[in-house]
């Protein structure tokens, strides 16, 4: 236990201590100690204001991944997987099977031939080429479904029938609401896929005024090596500090419901 | 919808021009390459445009404000579209799409046969560029030269020295190594006095492998074509490894990545006290090593006789894709970037040339250097560039092969064992993965 924690924690320390160092200090002072003069401000400044202020874009451009793909995932794996987990239909084993077989494939292994893809419809190097793949979570839908099919009652939507609801409003009204906390769980696994997504936005956008922070911050911290090197290290971690940030944040929010969703299905009532 | 039309088309045409500019160079094999005049390069200037320009280098925003005021019909679009292997890795996507590249890239000399044989790349003899060799250093012009074709102007060139850190040779009453003999007593002589110092710092570096490979005469890539050979075990090599492997095996080295941070401060308190490294080198010492300011020195690299020879280690050019739709507008910035006025910028930032007149330049090479404690360092680089050894070929696929170096030699490197099993797990890997991408690769 003890152990784990050193390993979880150790890298953290490390970054909010290094972030506050200038880079002069950093270079000059031990990892795991505060050291030189107490730079974070000015590194935050520095950050936000280096290479004409880029690094505010780059947060931008990951915020609108994150919202516009992460929050499509969301709605698109709850309505697929509510319609999977309670409606009767010819194919339906085999799109289980299909789903099953593409949480197994991982992203990474798909970018090359989505590359190419975009590429014949012109769509490299667009904001469209990160939303579009992020869009689908096979992982997403399967969750849904599994907790759809506990979670919600086959008697509440026949009484909701019954009742004269039409289908899309008793998923609207009835079933969404029982379906807060797997949503939610749902929510945080694609935001922090998006927000962490590397390899597909580094093949698909070669402008860095498309980059999201992953990509960016790698750029900055590439800067360092080989002829001309322009090393940034102290805007890189002040950089990834900022960058974690809102995971966070996200995090302590969402906990509650998430580990409510965790629970569903464990007891018997 | 017609833009993807358009698209199609576009990609059809390239296919199109392609397979026309192969079935032109096929009837051209034989050394007489093909010269065409500047006239076409100048009429595009004139008549100005767009391109698109990749490249990492910080002179690059500098070079292009300064072109755009020369020529100002011309606008180049300057994209840093990632460091070294990331951007290699876009450029080979965009060019298996057949569209998205840039019209100029920024290719290093090692990764240049990988564009330039798989025919993405215009070869610049076309427009009479070939005139300018006299006016390159011999093994930097050899580097873009790939197979008769011209594939790039040379920007700068890094000629191997040695770089080390005076304060601590003093202190230690160590002698400046002239030969790799004398460089392995200094190493044991300094960790032995003081363990927490090293003489270098090596975990296993492709491109420094293979410039310490060339420089003891080593020639491991034969490429004829698309038949490869490889032998990294010939006699140049096993000269590298029966010295480097006492260093590797002794645990001389300090285990110190390149380039992290903790590398720049052990650079600067006197950890590591040689590099040998590019003559590149000094504008990065300036920059980011402001604490070993007037303790480090510059001397040639250490030999295996006392005979002066060196080797490149690293080095750019900036190339034309085939792709580009004005070719000879690429062509144009090329030249202005590496034969004109864009040579300026690029010294001011830092950057080591690869023109001779530069290199031969009054003011450049008596310039004393305070942070070398006023050492007239350009004197021994440019002797450097006089002396690199020649005949040295890189892989085709050299990218790959030194994505997959710390898989293979990286191992020996981990566990302080000899470099050879390394190499020859490195050889297997390039064999087979050679064969897969479609050349004839044999061992030995």
């Amino acid at each position: 236990m003890t152990l784990y924690l050193l390993y979880t924690l150790v890298p953290l320390v490390w970054l909010v201590i290094n972030a506050t160092k200038t880079q002069a200090a950093l270079f000059s002072t031990p990892g795991l100690s505060f050291g030189g003069p107490f730079a974070l401000f000015d590194n935050i400044a520095e950050t936000f204001t280096y290479d004409n202020g880029i690094f505010l874009r780059w947060l931008g451009n990951t915020l609108l991944y994150v919202v516009v793909g992460a929050g499509g995932a969301t709605m698109l794996a709850t309505a697929a997987g509510y319609g999977l987990a309670k409606y009767r239909f010819p194919g339906r084993r085999a799109v289980f099977a299909v789903v099953l077989g593409a949480v197994a494939v991982p992203g990474t292994a798909l970018a090359v031939p989505t590359f190419l893809m975009f590429s014949e419809l012109g769509l490299t190097n667009t904001p469209l080429a990160i939303i579009i793949p992020s869009l689908i979570s096979p992982f997403g839908l399967y969750l849904i479904w599994v907790y759809a099919t506990d979670a919600v009652p086959d008697e509440l939507l026949e009484a909701a029938r019954i009742d004269g609801a039409g289908e899309i409003r008793i998923f609207l009204t009835v079933a969404l609401r029982q379906l807060v906390p797997g949503i939610v769980t749902v929510a945080l696994f694609t935001v922090v896929s998006t927000w962490n997504n590397y390899f597909l936005p580094l093949i698909m956008l070669s402008e860095p005024k498309w980059y999201p922070l992953t990509v960016g911050l790698n750029q900055w911290s590439a800067q360092a090596a080989g002829a001309g090197a322009r090393p940034v290290y102290h805007l890189v971690l002040t950089g990834s500090l900022i960058t974690i940030v809102p995971l966070v944040i996200a995090f302590l929010l969402m906990q509650r419901f998430w580990q409510s969703g965790l629970s569903a299905g464990s007891v018997k009532q | 919808m017609s833009r993807i039309r358009s698209r199609t088309s576009a990609a059809i045409a390239v296919a199109l021009a392609v397979v026309l500019a192969a079935g032109c160079s096929s009837g051209t094999t034989g050394p007489a390459a093909v010269t065409g005049t500047q006239d076409a390069v100048d009429a595009a200037l004139r008549a100005g445009g767009t391109i698109t320009y990749w490249s990492w280098t910080p002179s690059a925003k500098d070079q292009v404000a300064a072109f755009e005021k020369e020529y100002p019909n011309v606008k180049v679009n300057y994209v840093n579209a990632g460091t070294n292997k990331e951007q290699y890795t876009k450029l080979q996507n965009a060019i298996k799409a057949g569209t998205g590249g840039p019209d100029v890239a920024q290719v290093e000399y090692y990764a240049l046969p990988q564009f330039a044989l798989t025919d993405s790349l215009v070869n610049l003899d076309q427009y009479g560029f070939g005139a300018f060799e006299p006016d390159y250093t011999p093994s930097t012009w050899s580097s873009v030269r790939v197979s008769n074709g011209l594939y790039g102007l040379p920007q700068d060139s890094g000629p191997m020295a040695l770089f080390y850190n005076k304060e601590v040779f003093d202190a230690n009453g160590i002698a400046v190594p002239k030969t790799w003999d004398d460089y392995l007593a200094a190493a044991r002589k300094l960790h032995a006095a003081d363990p927490a110092k090293y003489i270098t710092s090596d975990t296993g570096d492709a491109g420094f492998t293979t410039s310490m490979i060339w420089q003891a005469g080593g020639r491991p890539f034969t490429v004829d074509g698309r038949n490869v050979k490889i032998n990294l075990a010939d006699s140049g090599t096993k000269k590298w490894t029966a010295t480097w492997n006492q260093l590797v095996e002794g645990k001389l080295l300090a285990p110190i990545k390149e380039w992290s941070d903790d590398w720049y401060r052990a650079l600067g308190d006197g950890t590591i006290a040689t590099l040998i490294t590019g003559a590149w080198m000094p504008g990065n010492f300036k920059s980011s090593v402001p604490g070993g300011a007037g303790k480090w020195a510059v001397a040639p690299m250490p030999t295996y006789d006392g005979q002066p020879v060196t080797a490149e280690n690293g080095g750019s050019t900036q190339s034309v894709l085939k792709q580009s739709a004005n070719p000879a507008l690429a062509a144009g910035f090329v030249r202005w970037l590496n034969h004109g006025n864009g040579v300026k910028p690029f010294i001011a930032s830092g950057g080591f040339p690869a023109t001779t007149a530069d290199l031969n330049s009054p003011a450049f090479k008596e310039e004393a250097v305070p942070y070398f404690g006023g050492q007239k360092i350009n004197q021994v680089l440019t002797e450097a560039s006089g002396h690199v050894a020649k005949g040295w070929t890189y892989l085709p696929y050299q990218t790959y092969a030194n994505s997959v170096f710390s898989d293979t030699v990286g191992k020996s490197y981990l566990g302080g064992t000899a470099l050879d099993p390394g190499l020859a797990a490195w050889q297997q890997a390039l064999v087979d993965y050679g064969n897969q991408q479609g050349f004839t690769v044999s061992a030995g």
